[in-house]
């Protein structure tokens, strides 16, 4: 039984090598596939930290708190500031314009006086503060033509392009709502200063009291930094790794179209080993998409100005949960082979499944930032297990006993998977 | 008197398909005697294909019951097919695998391995004229050539059964006289042949016996001579195949 099964695996491993075509889809692909996603969302993470947004600025103020904010726009590195087009200045209607086309992302108007009725009215209400605890210089009447004079709210309008994806948004905005609340609050402690203070010494501390700090997993106290790669390379070679279902059950479909499967059934081997050949052959390969795309995180990826895939000692409990990751997406390939009549039926159904699979497994989107049901059905996807152990491996530093439940779900995925297979197999030649 | 042993027996047996209205097989009862070369011929959906399928083990019957050598599939699935050879209609080959590579993993799944395999699959090879082609890829190969390689396919553990779904069809004369002689010579070494085929007059010449299934019912079972006496006014099978079925076409859907 042995040579029939080193027979079959041989037999896989011929048919893999005379199909270049396959070959490409099995290891260029996902190389393609994680360079490619990886620059991008790198990218989009340098976005915040390196290079630099255009924003149009409008400023109507020309005083103090325009000067401020174009002052801490500078300071962020996240913005460029632009105030004409094509030679042209820019108005708040022109802005508006060219952002709502997509010219430019974001477009901010600060409106005239702003720095003047900001004054005036902490200024009015610093006053009103003083005279209420009697501080003030009571001795004097007030003024006639110094009444309260009624200021009229200010707005910083902000243009977005439509285009604009929501976190980018929401980000922009809570950064400008931060800057305009520092410079009012800036500005109070300024007035007081100025109505209290005696001398060029300052009564306040001006730095805010509470500050925050982000304490992350340290081993041998050594701090570990994520970054972008090592959350992706596990996520996206976990998508890879899954898209062997698309061969794979290409391959069992033309079995069944060439008429070698009927010879197969017609032959003193149990399908099992037929399974297991096709089983061991599509692991071996799983394990080499991991490791390619491993070597490509850990060499090609400096190379590409992208942070280096360091899988501090943590390589063979990756392979693990590669293989067993390996193992489940080998399961629903076998089944989705069995059950489709075609490839036409096999292929389009495999790919998206495993983007599916990929949705609710957490691959895109964070399982946490997922409606509640969707957080739900997110546990009974293969990839969410795989990708949790993988996480739990190289981000959490989880030991082997800690991976052993997502392991174990792997597995009765493949198990379940491959029975299902057999009795469906079993069933159709009941026919 | 023949003495040889019936090596199938066949009795009462129904195969329906699913979807299907009708039976495909329909209350068959058939022996076949050991070392016969046994035609089965029929139109196009007379159930020829159903029931070699059944003798193959490929699907289960409805009703009824069979046994290959005294040993029937419920309880010995794995020895029945140890002991029959199985030439499907279709090339049941791998394109992409050179001959020598095909059947050196079909041999493997018969548990033949290592040397005698080798050396099987060389004399096969070299029997039915395709040694030097042994290292080309199936997908070269003419459909004559790929006959011939489908058959070693199923001969190469030398079987005790040998079932051959239309061997011959779409093959030049020269391939199937090459064809029809190795099974001649596999016949005499002792192989039992089940044979199904549209070509009558190579059926006439090749089979010793022969059974007219239509509807999944056999219509008359003797030897071509014995069939073509008994039948008024036939000169050779083809009459005798006409008088039997009709002359109506039978598009298989």
């Amino acid at each position: 039984m042995m040579y029939k099964l080193w027979m079959s695996v041989y037999k896989e491993f011929l048919l893999l090598k005379r199909d270049f075509g396959g070959l490409i889809i099995l290891f260029v692909m996902p190389l393609v596939l994680i360079i490619t996603i990886t620059l991008i969302q790198d990218s989009t993470f340098r976005t915040v930290t390196e290079s630099k947004i255009p924003v149009v600025l409008i400023d109507n103020d020309k005083d103090e708190i325009s000067k401020s904010v174009i002052e801490n726009l500078n300071k962020s590195g996240q913005f460029e500031i632009v105030s004409s087009l094509d030679g042209k200045n820019l108005t708040e209607n022109s802005a508006k314009e060219a952002v709502f086309k997509g010219k430019f992302q974001l477009a901010i108007i600060i409106p005239e006086n702003l720095s003047k009725d900001l004054q005036l009215k902490v200024n009015q209400n610093v006053d009103k503060i003083i005279s209420n605890f009697g501080i003030g210089d009571l001795s004097e009447e007030p003024k006639k033509d110094s009444l309260p004079q009624i200021i009229n709210k200010k707005e910083v309008r902000l243009y977005f392009d439509p285009a604009t994806q929501a976190t980018f948004k929401s980000n922009v905005k809570s950064s400008i709502d931060k800057m305009i609340s520092q410079i009012e609050t800036k500005s109070i402690y300024a007035t007081f200063q100025e109505q209290l203070g005696e001398g060029e010494e300052p009564i306040f501390e001006q730095e805010s009291f509470i500050t925050f700090k982000e304490i992350v997993p340290t081993v041998d106290n050594k701090e570990i930094l994520p970054n972008s790669v090592q959350h992706n390379v596990p996520a996206w070679t976990l998508f890879a790794i899954f898209f062997i279902i698309v061969p794979l059950s290409i391959n069992i479909v033309k079995e069944k179209g060439q008429g070698t499967q009927i010879r197969l059934l017609t032959n003193p081997v149990p399908y099992s080993i037929v399974i297991a050949g096709k089983t061991i052959t599509y692991l071996v390969i799983c394990m080499i998409q991991f490791y390619l795309m491993v070597l490509v995180g850990m060499y090609l990826f400096p190379y590409l100005s992208l942070p280096t895939l360091d899988l501090d000692g943590k390589f063979f409990l990756m392979s693990v949960v590669a293989l067993f990751s390996g193992l489940a997406a080998i399961g629903f390939g076998i089944l989705l082979g069995t059950i489709a009549k075609t490839q036409e039926q096999s292929a389009p159904f495999g790919a998206t499944s495993v983007v599916i699979l990929a949705a609710i497994g957490g691959v895109w989107v964070p399982v946490f930032a997922m409606p509640k049901v969707m957080q739900v059905i997110s546990h009974i996807s293969p990839m969410n297990w795989g990708l949790n152990a993988f996480y739990d491996v190289l981000l959490r530093k989880a030991d082997a006993v800690e991976i052993l439940p997502e392991i174990f779900l792997l597995l009765l995925f493949f198990i379940i998977t491959i029975f299902i297979a057999i009795q469906y197999d079993k069933k159709k030649r009941a026919v | 008197m023949n003495s040889n042993k019936n090596i199938i027996q066949i009795n009462q047996l129904f195969k329906q398909y699913k979807e299907a209205d009708y039976f495909s097989v329909n209350n068959l009862n058939l022996s076949i005697e050991e070392k016969e070369i046994y035609g089965l011929l029929g139109p196009n959906g007379a159930g020829k294909t159903t029931l070699i399928s059944m003798l193959c083990g490929i699907i289960k019957p409805t009703s009824g019951n069979f046994s290959i050598n005294n040993l029937t599939y419920e309880k010995n699935a794995f020895e029945i097919k140890k002991t029959i050879g199985v030439v499907p209609q279709e090339y049941a080959l791998y394109p992409t695998l050179t001959a020598r590579e095909n059947l050196l993993y079909f041999g493997s799944m018969y548990g033949l391995k290592g040397k005698i395999l080798k050396e099987k699959v060389t004399l096969a090879l070299d029997q039915l004229g395709l040694l030097k082609f042994a290292d080309k890829k199936i997908e070269t190969f003419s459909g004559g050539m790929k006959r011939r390689i489908n058959l070693i396919a199923g001969i190469l553990h030398e079987p005790l059964i040998l079932f051959l779904d239309e061997p011959t069809v779409g093959v030049d004369v020269q391939s199937k006289n090459v064809i029809i002689d190795y099974l001649r010579e596999l016949n005499a070494k002792g192989t039992t042949i089940i044979y199904t085929s549209h070509h009558l007059t190579e059926a006439q010449d090749f089979c010793t016996k022969i059974a007219i299934i239509d509807r999944g019912t056999i219509y008359a079972e003797g030897t071509p001579s014995e069939l073509i006496q008994s039948t008024t006014g036939a000169h050779n099978l083809e009459d005798v195949f006409i008088s039997l079925t009709g002359k109506e076409l039978r598009d298989d859907v």
